[in-house]
């Protein structure tokens, strides 16, 4: 557990970066700082592994002050990436990750082992371990980055900014890269971004710092979403709270229809407005209208009990029946989610 | 062979080895030395002042503006003026040409450091490195190229500015242009060009060869552009 103590970073010209900070970031959890620039989020994470000195206050590292332990044994315990990756140019890509362990002094075969086995982990081909950094994308260098930090498995993992250079596309696997490592490693991580949809995807715990270097609220991303702590924070969470908030509201309480499928072949004649097209295997093949038994419509899934509520609205508004459906881990479907089940499911949402 | 002047070749095989000190083998071993001490001392000289300069900011404006006179100055008033000191010696040569090796190697060793990028030096204390050894390990080799491509310039000037040397008697391959100009007779001339030439391209082959066994990043960073 990383725990601020009041800490606060002042400079010598006057300039308050971090104000009185108190939280604590649990172990195994991933903690996001978030706010706009000049919030301090940065020089917060770099007062954990003293890159920074706190200027009052305190960190603790399990109970530990980390004002007492050497830098560069404090740093070699706590694994780092940044925004750039920051990969050494003019070594190739396995030294770059086995850097940590020759910094500990393994042998040099053992890491470089280890850092054969992070590649794979983070999802790098190995042939890649002999290249140099220039040789890689954005992505597969941001990737090499998290293995680096891992390579001598350190308890605490800090992260600034890792997926902001990156595109879109490659920054959501990177992202989901993250949270499935984590499942597997339970590292206490801190993730420093200023982009609200990423601190509310991967944190188990959001601190909101405004400018100045103050806490604003530090909740769970549901709890912020539903209730943010003042005008500040509601504004930095942007619109769309309400939808968003769904996507931490689970399906598994969405009351399912299994009167409303129908074999393929059907011609008609439910008493029901609209049939699901089911196929053989049990896969959804699309929406017929009772009028019209001959025209397959679209239609939206949703995976029930795992997919969030958001998911499933998403699956209802893709299809002109209006319902979404529910499926199975491998597809299949396993009932229906009409209008009136997702509006109770959302009145529930609402209340709590 | 008549009682005309000797051809080139016949020229280069009397005088090849005449076992007096102005063969054209002592000369041109002569010239290697006076060229290779200044670029050895230059480079050994400018690391740590370079990175003096980098680690004390404020030292840099003042020792740049220095080498920057130093190299202003001709080389033929620093002749004579260290000759009361050193004597019609080789030193006499090889201190002012390893000022102006300095006065290049400097900014280079500055410049190298600065080429590291901010987050790659960021990510070396992140990991842990100790000062010392991130400036080995990291810093440095990153400085590799652009202080080669400073190591260059030095190399190729150096062994064309010893040939000044030979207003004070210690020109290596020079003394054979003063030659020349005593008596008009072109052979010297043409072989002490060719040989300057020749031993300047041959260094510069050598730091090239040097730099891309020393920096296959480098190389591999073109082949991706």
């Amino acid at each position: 557990m990383i725990t601020f103590d009041a800490v606060t970073k002042r400079y010598p010209d006057g300039t308050v970066a971090v104000d009185g900070l108190s939280l604590e970031a649990p172990t195994g959890e991933i903690t996001v700082f978030v706010g706009p620039s000049g919030c301090g989020k940065t020089t917060s994470l770099r007062m954990i592994n003293r890159m920074i000195d706190a200027t009052e206050g305190q960190i603790l590292l399990d109970g530990v002050p980390v004002q007492g332990i050497d830098p560069p044994t404090l740093r070699r315990g706590i694994g780092y990436v940044i925004q750039q990756a920051g990969l050494f140019p003019h070594r190739r890509i396995v030294d770059n990750v086995a850097t940590v362990p020759y910094l500990l002094g393994w042998d040099r075969r053992k890491a470089r082992a280890r850092a054969m086995e992070l590649l794979e982990r983070v999802g790098l081909d190995s042939a890649l371990a002999r290249r140099y950094p220039f040789q890689l994308s954005g992505g597969q260098q941001q990737r090499v980055g998290v293995a680096r930090a891992l390579a001598a498995d350190p308890p605490v993992l800090l992260m600034d900014e890792p997926f902001s250079a990156v595109d879109p596309v490659v920054r959501t696997s990177l992202q989901d890269e993250l949270l499935r490592l984590q499942a597997e490693l339970n590292k206490t991580i801190v993730f420093v971004t200023h982009d609200i949809d990423e601190a509310i995807k991967l944190g188990d715990r959001v601190a909101v710092l405004r400018v100045g270097g103050r806490l604003a609220q530090l909740a769970d991303p549901k709890t912020l979403l539903s209730d943010p702590a003042d005008d500040f924070v509601r504004e930095f969470l942007g619109r769309d709270r309400g939808i968003r908030r769904l996507q931490f509201v689970s399906t598994a309480g969405l009351r399912l229809r299994t009167d409303l499928t129908v074999e393929e072949g059907f011609g008609g004649g439910t008493a029901e407005p609209w049939a699901l097209v089911v196929s053989a295997d049990g896969a959804p093949v699309g929406w017929v209208a009772d009028a019209r038994p001959d025209v397959l419509e679209p239609f939206g899934t949703f995976v029930h009990g795992r997919d969030s509520m958001r998911s499933a609205l998403d699956a209802a508004l893709l299809s002109p029946s209006g319902c979404a459906v529910g499926v199975d881990e491998n597809g299949k479907v396993v009932g229906v989610a009409t209008r009136e089940a997702l509006d109770e499911a959302l009145a529930e949402a609402a209340d709590g | 062979m008549g009682d005309g002047p000797p051809s080139i070749w016949e020229w280069i095989a009397r005088n090849w080895d005449t076992g007096r000190v102005d063969s054209i083998r002592n000369l041109l071993t002569d010239h290697l030395t006076m060229s290779l001490v200044p670029i050895l001392l230059s480079l050994v000289v400018a690391l740590p002042l370079g990175l003096a300069c980098v680690r004390w900011r404020w030292l840099y404006q003042p020792t740049s503006g220095l080498m920057n006179i130093v190299y202003a100055i001709p080389s033929l008033p620093i002749f004579m003026l260290l000759i009361s000191v050193t004597g019609l010696s080789q030193t006499t040569v090889i201190i002012p040409l390893t000022f102006y090796g300095m006065a290049v190697l400097i900014p280079a060793v500055v410049d190298g450091l600065g080429s590291v990028p901010d987050h790659v030096r960021q990510s070396a204390v992140a990991m842990g490195f100790t000062p010392l050894r991130r400036l080995l390990a990291v810093e440095l080799p990153i400085a590799v190229p652009v202080v080669l491509a400073g190591l260059r310039v030095v190399a190729v000037s150096s062994i064309s500015l010893v040939s000044v040397g030979a207003l004070i008697g210690q020109g290596g391959l020079g003394s054979l242009f003063t030659r020349a100009y005593q008596n008009p007779f072109m052979p010297p001339v043409i072989v002490g060009i060719v040989l300057i030439v020749a031993l300047a391209l041959v260094a510069d082959g050598l730091l090239v060869l040097a730099q891309r066994l020393l920096t296959p990043w480098v190389r591999a960073r073109k082949g991706r552009a």
